[in-house]
């Protein structure tokens, strides 16, 4: 696409203007819908991501309105839910399901897969690793494009007349595969399956082109050793997506011939409606199986990226160096590999040999080691830290914490002989929630706060920032906390009504409580909301580093055009960590400051990188990442 | 620590700037593309493996001496595929499909002399060799289509399978194979057939129509002006993917 030759593109000062004036001719169309500009593309997914952010808590909002409130009057919300709200005032049975399901879907993989990794791996990879933007800006684009499409056929199933799917997200057959099975078993299924293959091609799309950029596309200097910790975590979760996703691709592919073509994948003696089935021979454990070889590698998938946004917030914000680089690097590196070996522990009850559950329960349980050496990092980062308490700091902190109570129910639940007593029920849902869900939405608002200045050029307000993390974060325990207890005590998921169970009485203003506190915390992300949207536009100015922060984003223009760095690309001189160091005059000294000009500072280890600093400033970067400078010129 | 690695430090393809791998970032994706696509055949196959061995096989001592067809075990291979066009009724196990693997090696094999031609800005050769690579795939196809039609339409003799339908103990003569029934076995062996085969088959047929989109681009010159053939390379990629993954099919539907 540019005209210019590569042999051009050498680092002399101030010769790359070429190379940015050619984007500036953009119309509207292309600077802000169909844009190449990975900026604009993160922003098309945080925003989208967000919309559903919105559908996804009001629908928890509906269903916990039932759950606390068995036998309240919801006619009020038959404006928006028009027949689900029965001639009684009741929400239908059918829909509470179809709400469970949808929350589930929408949360996991509209907000925290494409929202949070979608969002954070397009903004901050060209930016931090010194490209000026993707390997393949046209892919990226279509992989926003793939995953809208994928977000618009899954809005059109919540209006389909017999509504969206409803056999919870993990859409288990039979039950999904039956359209007669229950009403969400049909139409809604099928759009349901649609759009999971649009967002499986999209997340391919950009997982591909997210570590095709960390490989090749690195900045002079930008060793894997130098990456900041977000792009070690956007690195392994691109990997997680691109190895996990083409099976659950597989599993619905059979699931969609079963539905529709009469195969017996995973179906086999079924009698149903007074009629037996013609199906033989199949196996549904054979979708759980699929489908959990992904599942669980998407816990990782959402939580990743969250754990690496947190990483740069507290060492920003602790004024320290990341305590143990290195072993966050091999945490991660551990959990990427142990994510896709573990999948079976979702399904003890499923009668499998318990010996092969003891196994998937040692593998389980050795996950705990890699978490518990990232939790101590961030404690020990923050240990006697010059604590700065951004909003994107208290959130980042929040994900510690939540981290590590969510983290230890884990290892309750890990346990084969304990999770077949807590199976499918409240503990469950509360141990989920707390340390994938909660964890990476905070992981997701810690970075909306803190990297919005580099995203809109202004500030988001502060004291709404506080207002809003703490009514999330006491909204949160005090939703999920209480969960253990009713668990614990036998509630099983996704029952529609506790009242005729005479031994859950005693828990009915515990539910009542919980469905308070969720609409309390529902009602506390608007305050976000309006900070978010009004800062867009009437935020205060942001300066060109408002954290103080080292990595490469910071040192471009306060509103960075499509190719990020006017002028030739920044140098990646020394690791983004270097916060308080001793003998500095700062007390951040940001990547790009070469190590001679901070002899005052340097540590001995850092000698063998400034006997280098001729030699890495004379790298030639290849910015198309073609692998073309080799060639003898030809231009 | 800190002293020993003062001085050894030295530039490394790793320092940034370069393509560390030596591949452009569009073979990359090509690379990552196809990790990922092996992990689609794989639970396919991985699907077959369960499927297959949840079901009996046949066992002399059980079902009788000579081995027919029946729903209550699993087929042996070579005695549903053995059929060879104009060669009716003559038994030839794995023969056809035999051939048809042959000519898909055959065609990774022209694909890899058009990717040197490439290398050696021969236009010429790339356009031959790309076009006999386009004639293989086809080939393949038109052959998988007889395969399967042979399959759905079945031998002359229908096979009789005990069914139970709504609650009665029925018999019945099939011929051939669709997704709910056949004559080779249970319904869960043509069901995997077919997916598993098809969805190769349309990895095949979207690998001619790159091929094609290679060899019109290399007439028409777009190569040559851009002064690399590296678009060969990395369709050729996909192309030995394809073929690599036909050998396991092969491997797990004809021979075990």
């Amino acid at each position: 696409m540019s005209t210019i030759g590569s042999s051009e593109n050498i680092a002399s000062n101030g010769h790359d203007h070429a190379h940015d004036d050619h984007h500036h001719n953009d119309n509207f169309i292309t600077k802000y819908i169909f844009s190449t500009d990975h900026k604009t593309i993160a922003k098309q997914f945080l925003i989208t991501g967000l919309l559903w952010a919105m559908v996804g808590g009001a629908f928890s909002a509906i269903f916990r309105l039932q759950l606390g409130f068995p036998e309240m009057d919801l006619s009020w919300l038959r404006p928006i839910l028009g027949q689900w709200i029965e001639a009684n005032g009741k929400l239908s049975q059918e829909f509470y399901l179809a709400l469970v399901t949808m929350h589930g879907t929408i949360m996991v993989f509209f907000v925290l897969t494409a929202g949070l990794s979608g969002t954070f791996s397009n903004f901050l990879i060209p930016l931090q690793v010194g490209a000026r933007d993707m390997a393949s800006g046209f892919m990226n684009m279509l992989s926003y494009w793939f995953f809208f499409l994928s977000s618009v056929v899954m809005l059109i199933s919540l209006f389909v007349s017999t509504g969206p799917a409803s056999g919870g997200w993990v859409i288990y057959p039979p039950l999904s595969a039956l359209p007669q099975a229950m009403s969400g078993s049909g139409l809604g299924m099928t759009l349901w399956l649609v759009a999971m293959a649009l967002f499986i091609v999209s997340s391919l799309l950009g997982g591909i082109n997210y570590i095709t950029t960390i490989i090749n596309m690195r900045t002079r200097g930008m060793t894997f050793g130098k990456l900041p910790l977000t792009i070690w975590s956007f690195f392994l979760t691109a990997i997680i997506g691109v190895l996990s996703f083409p099976v659950l691709l597989a599993a619905a592919l059979l699931l969609i011939f079963d539905r529709s073509f009469g195969t017996s994948f995973y179906l086999s003696e079924i009698f149903i409606q007074g009629e037996a089935l013609h199906n033989m021979g199949g196996s549904p454990l054979l979708f759980q199986h699929l489908f959990w070889f992904l599942g669980h590698p998407e816990v990782y998938i959402v939580l990743l990226p969250a754990l690496g946004i947190t990483s740069e917030v507290i060492a920003t914000n602790s004024r320290k160096p990341i305590f143990g680089y290195k072993a966050m690097i091999i945490s991660m590196l551990g959990i990427t590999i142990l994510s896709f070996i573990v999948w079976a522990h979702h399904m003890f009850v499923t009668g499998m040999d318990p010996f092969l559950g003891s196994i998937f329960m040692f593998l389980t349980l050795i996950i705990a080691v890699p978490s518990a050496v990232k939790v101590f990092n961030y404690l020990t980062t923050l240990w006697k830290g010059n604590l700065v308490f951004t909003p994107a700091m208290l959130f980042s902190i929040g994900l510690v914490s939540l981290f590590i109570s969510g983290g230890l129910t884990g290892i309750f639940l890990g346990n084969a002989a304990i999770d077949i007593q807590l199976h499918d029920t409240y503990f469950v849902v509360a141990h989920f929630h707390i340390v994938m869900g909660s964890a990476s939405f905070f992981g997701m608002m810690a970075g909306v706060y803190h990297w919005f200045p580099k995203m809109f050029g202004r500030m988001m307000d502060k004291k709404l920032g506080y207002i809003h993390f703490w009514t999330t974060f006491i909204g949160v325990y005090a939703v999920f906390l209480p969960m253990h207890f009713i668990g614990i005590a036998g509630f099983p998921r996704r029952y529609y009504s506790f009242t005729n169970f005479e031994t859950f009485n005693m828990f009915g203003d515990l539910n009542a409580f919980i469905s308070v506190a969720a609409i309390i915390a529902f009602l506390g992300q608007f305050v976000f909301g309006f900070n978010f949207f009004y800062s867009i536009f009437k935020g205060r100015l942001a300066p060109a580093n408002p954290w103080r922060s080292n990595t490469l984003e910071w040192t471009t223009p306060r509103n960075p055009g499509h190719g990020n760095w006017e002028g030739a690309l920044p140098t990646a001189y020394r690791w983004p960590y270097d916060y308080s160091k001793p003998g500095a005059e700062e007390d951040f000294i940001p990547q790009n400051v070469p190590l001679s000009q901070t002899k005052e500072s340097n540590l001995p280890h850092e000698e063998g990188d400034l006997a280098l600093e001729k030699d890495i400033e004379n790298i030639v970067v290849d910015e198309t990442g073609e692998n073309k400078l080799e060639e003898p010129a030809h231009h | 620590m800190s002293t020993v690695a003062v001085g050894d430090k030295k530039l490394s393809v790793w320092s940034g700037g370069v393509s560390p791998l030596k591949a452009s970032y569009g073979k990359l994706m090509m690379w990552f593309f196809l990790l990922s696509d092996a992990f689609s055949f794989s639970s396919l196959l991985v699907t077959y493996g369960l499927i297959r061995y949840s079901h009996p096989a046949w066992d002399p001592a059980v079902h009788g001496e000579t081995f027919s067809f029946s729903n209550e075990y699993w087929p042996i291979p070579e005695r549903v595929f053995d059929a060879v066009p104009f060669l009716h009724g003559v038994h030839l196990p794995l023969v056809f499909v035999g051939i048809m693997t042959f000519i898909l090696i055959l065609s990774s094999v022209t694909m890899v002399l058009a990717v040197e031609a490439g290398q050696r800005m021969d236009k010429k050769n790339v356009e031959k060799w790309m076009l006999w690579t386009i004639i293989g795939g086809l080939t393949f196809l038109i052959c998988q289509a007889w395969e399967w039609t042979h399959f759905i339409v079945g031998t002359d003799v229908p096979t009789k399978l005990n069914m139970i339908i709504n609650g009665e103990a029925t018999v019945m003569e099939v011929f051939g194979a669709n997704l709910k029934v056949n004559q080779y076995g249970p319904p869960a062996f043509a069901d995997l057939f077919f997916f598993i085969t098809g969805f190769h088959g349309t990895h095949v047929f979207s690998g001619v129509l790159l091929n094609f989109i290679i060899y019109y681009n290399t007439v028409v010159g777009t190569y040559q002006k851009r002064g690399s053939y590296e678009m060969v390379e990395k369709v050729g990629l996909y192309w030995h993917f394809v073929d690599l993954v036909w050998v396991f099919v092969f491997t797990f539907f004809y021979l075990i």
